[in-house]
């Protein structure tokens, strides 16, 4: 008689509790919902914003509420954020804290949640990690700061050292460059501002932690990083949001400046609940000698758009970005990269790595331009993508505009797909589906992801773990 | 309970079409067997059915692993049970170095965070490669990507070696290879036999069996085994031709 080998079918499950938790709304300040000139007046109230940043955020809800969407040619699910449905500003009420003892129990509690190794933790104690609108922690480590490093919050920045911040906030991203860039200048809050002085380099990553953990708060982060003549660095920031019905907005600027000869390497890794808008800009501008790289990884949100850019505006400026956008079913990735040309011998590398699961959607939008007048630019562009399935979907809008002679640029594009051979193959050597699945995804960016600084590497690897085995099945 | 790999009166079909007829193969632990068949004959239907393609269903019939059904089972699950099909035409996996997937097969069998022990693991793996004379380079370059037929048939049987299958299924590993490429491979094949494990050679031509000499050979037609002998049947098999055994069976 034959009986059943093993009852047991390969868990794939995963723990679906993992991000799916929030804590109690004791807010010191709310603004209430929706986003009039009253609540700009709240929000520079609680935050004791100084007057140029009073006058600052009402213009900029000008142009907010002037600009249209730009449906003409990005997605149309854009018309389904109710503006005036979201929270524009929450705040514990509580300074930043100094100390890891300091730090909220919630807080704590929640880097937990998110399998942050303790170690790693550890390592978070020279970090500024954001918790909804404030920095909740924000500890510089004592050898940054006697180097002169400023690492402070974004409201710190633009009260304590006006000189630096004044200079260059907005004047990498423009308020009136996009309506969602606008939307930030009009309510940011929280994100981090970060001066290394010239020569400075900072051995240690510095690193932020983002969440959202309230229904239908917009979290709006503005992140100024400045690297002087010389110096460098390497931010990252990692994302995880707790899972709600109702939609949930993120849209953040973050502006790098890096001087003559800097060198800043910015780092992201986003696993966003799937209910996320997350309209993103990002751009940096680099002067001569200098270099800035944008490390991009895009996991969840129902809709992102982000398009990391350089100005490429001093002589043998070098830019690049390297991105990893994952969409699952019923998300869209709409992705890429914006490098501006604007001196000679400039060069840029953009290496775009999409997945599509199920109806999940990937779109890169490339834009690179070398103007007529400028010698010995280089730009070289690779796209990939990886389709999992025939429903899936992915697009690639690559626009490179190079006149003059002197100018090289290279494209490649490629599409290949997970067959139902190769997972089968997999799993005849024991690994589940989702593993399987998880193995192909995590070989298709591996050349990427060794680029990357070790922890990121790892934990990018988790969350495709993670994402892979929660598709299945 | 019979220590072996046993099909019985196994019918299967790929999109509605039967392919095996009730077919009936024991093969005991420890020894070598052998299926010879023409193209078309379904022996490649067999080693996929056995390993739970999706694409095939059982029409009726069983497979016994060690006494136990594994029909209805996830291929990966009959993999654990200790399974192997060393694939004709074996996936390429970009990205994914030879060493981190084997790795990650052997993870598969244990529990959860009890992974293999990073030491434990290349000791284990380098000294396979040199009971199957494999150059330590090897390991590094991405699964299949690129390699030459010799290439992906070494790989299989590497695979074989790491994952200490109950059983294994080698279907057609001669194809594609030249004669230094089939010595390699068929040496592989003989250090690995032994009392733990059971071996299925699938394959269209004699010449492999001159290598890998099998305790058992059994003709394929049409989906059903029709005729079984010692390894000598697969010298009179190719003197004769497979229109011997066909004449054989509609006689």
């Amino acid at each position: 008689m034959s009986e059943t080998l093993s009852q047991d079918k390969p868990d794939l499950k995963i723990d679906q509790d993992q991000g799916n938790f929030s804590y109690p709304e004791d807010y010191a300040f709310d603004a209430g919902t929706g986003l009039t000139e009253k609540t700009i007046d709240y929000i520079c109230d609680a935050k004791e914003d100084p007057d140029w940043v009073r006058e600052f955020r009402k213009k900029a809800l000008k142009v907010f509420k002037e600009k249209p969407l730009p449906t003409h040619w990005a997605s149309k699910d854009l018309e389904s954020i109710h503006f005036d449905d979201f929270r524009y500003y929450l705040s514990k009420g509580a300074k930043p804290k100094r100390t890891w003892d300091e730090v909220p129990d919630d807080v704590k509690k929640t880097f937990e949640r998110l399998g942050i190794p303790e170690k790693e933790r550890a390592f978070l104690a020279g970090v500024e990690a954001q918790f909804d609108s404030e920095a909740a922690y924000s500890n510089i480590k004592k050898a940054v700061a006697e180097q002169g490093v400023i690492f402070v919050g974004s409201r710190e920045g633009l009260k304590d050292h006006p000189e630096i911040f004044r200079k260059w906030f907005g004047k990498v991203i423009p308020t009136a460059d996009n309506k969602f860039s606008a939307l930030n200048s009009a309510v940011f809050s929280g994100g981090s501002f970060i001066y290394v002085p010239k020569g400075v380099k900072v051995k240690h990553p510095l690193q932020a932690y983002f969440r959202i953990n309230a229904e239908n708060f917009g979290q709006f982060e503005r992140t100024l990083i400045i690297v002087d003549e010389g110096a460098e660095l390497t931010y990252m920031e990692g994302c995880t949001a707790p899972k709600f019905d109702s939609v949930t907005l993120h849209s953040a600027v973050v502006e790098l400046v890096a001087m003559k000869g800097a060198k800043l390497q910015y780092i992201t890794v986003q696993n966003w609940s799937p209910n996320v808008f997350n309209l993103v800009t990002k751009r940096g501008l680099a002067h001569e000698e200098s270099e800035i790289k944008w490390i991009d990884c895009n996991i969840g949100s129902r809709l992102t758009m982000k398009y990391p850019g350089v100005i490429l505006k001093g002589r043998k400026a070098r830019g690049e970005v390297l991105s990893i956008a994952l969409a699952n079913s019923g998300q869209h990735q709409d992705t890429g990269a914006k490098m501006i040309h604007a001196a000679d011998e400039t060069t840029s590398n953009i290496i775009s790595k999409s997945i599509s699961i199920g109806s999940g959607r990937a779109t890169y939008r490339g834009l690179v331009h070398i103007p007529r007048h400028l010698k010995g630019c280089k730009n070289n562009t690779e796209c990939d993508a990886l389709l999992i399935n025939t429903e899936s979907r992915t697009d690639t809008y690559p626009a490179i505009v190079t006149r003059g002679e002197g100018n090289s640029v290279q494209h490649e594009a490629s599409v290949s797909k997970v067959s139902a051979e190769q997972i089968f193959y997999m799993q005849q050597r024991g690994l589940t589906e989702g593993q399987a699945m998880s193995l192909s995804v995590n070989g298709f960016v591996n050349d990427l992801v060794r680029q990357f600084p070790m922890e990121y590497s790892v934990e990018l690897k988790r969350l495709i773990d993670l994402e892979m085995e929660g598709s299945v099945g | 309970m019979k220590i072996a790999l046993e099909i019985k009166g196994l019918k299967a079909a790929i999109n509605g079409t039967e392919i095996l007829h009730g077919l009936n193969l024991t093969i005991p632990k420890g020894e070598v067997h052998a299926i010879m068949g023409k193209n078309g004959s379904g022996k490649s239907t067999l080693a996929k059915v056995m390993a739970g393609h999706p694409d095939y269903e059982v029409t009726g019939g069983d497979v016994l692993l060690d006494g136990k059904t594994i029909l209805g089972l996830d291929p990966d699950v009959r993999a654990r049970e200790g399974l192997f099909l060393a694939f004709q035409y074996p996936s390429e996996i970009p990205g994914v170095t030879i060493a981190n997937f084997m790795r990650a097969a052997l993870n598969a069998r244990r529990p959860e965070g009890q992974e293999i022990d990073a030491v434990e693991y290349y000791n284990e793996l380098y000294k396979k490669m040199d009971l199957l004379k494999i150059d330590r380079s090897f390991t590094s370059r991405a699964v299949n990507d690129g390699f030459s037929g010799g290439e992906k048939k070494k790989n299989e049987i590497l695979q074989m070696a790491m994952l200490e299958p109950k059983y294994a299924v080698l279907d057609e590993t001669d194809s594609g290879l030249d004669i230094d490429a089939l010595k390699i491979v068929a040496h592989g094949v003989n250090s690995l036999r032994g009392p733990k494990l059971g071996i299925l050679v699938i394959t269209h031509y004699q010449r492999l069996l001159d290598y890998i000499v099998p305790d058992v050979v059994h003709v394929m037609v049409d989906g059903r085994i029709v005729k079984s002998g010692p390894k000598e049947l697969a010298l009179e098999m190719e003197k004769k031709g497979y229109d011997w055994v066909e004449n054989l069976v509609s006689a």
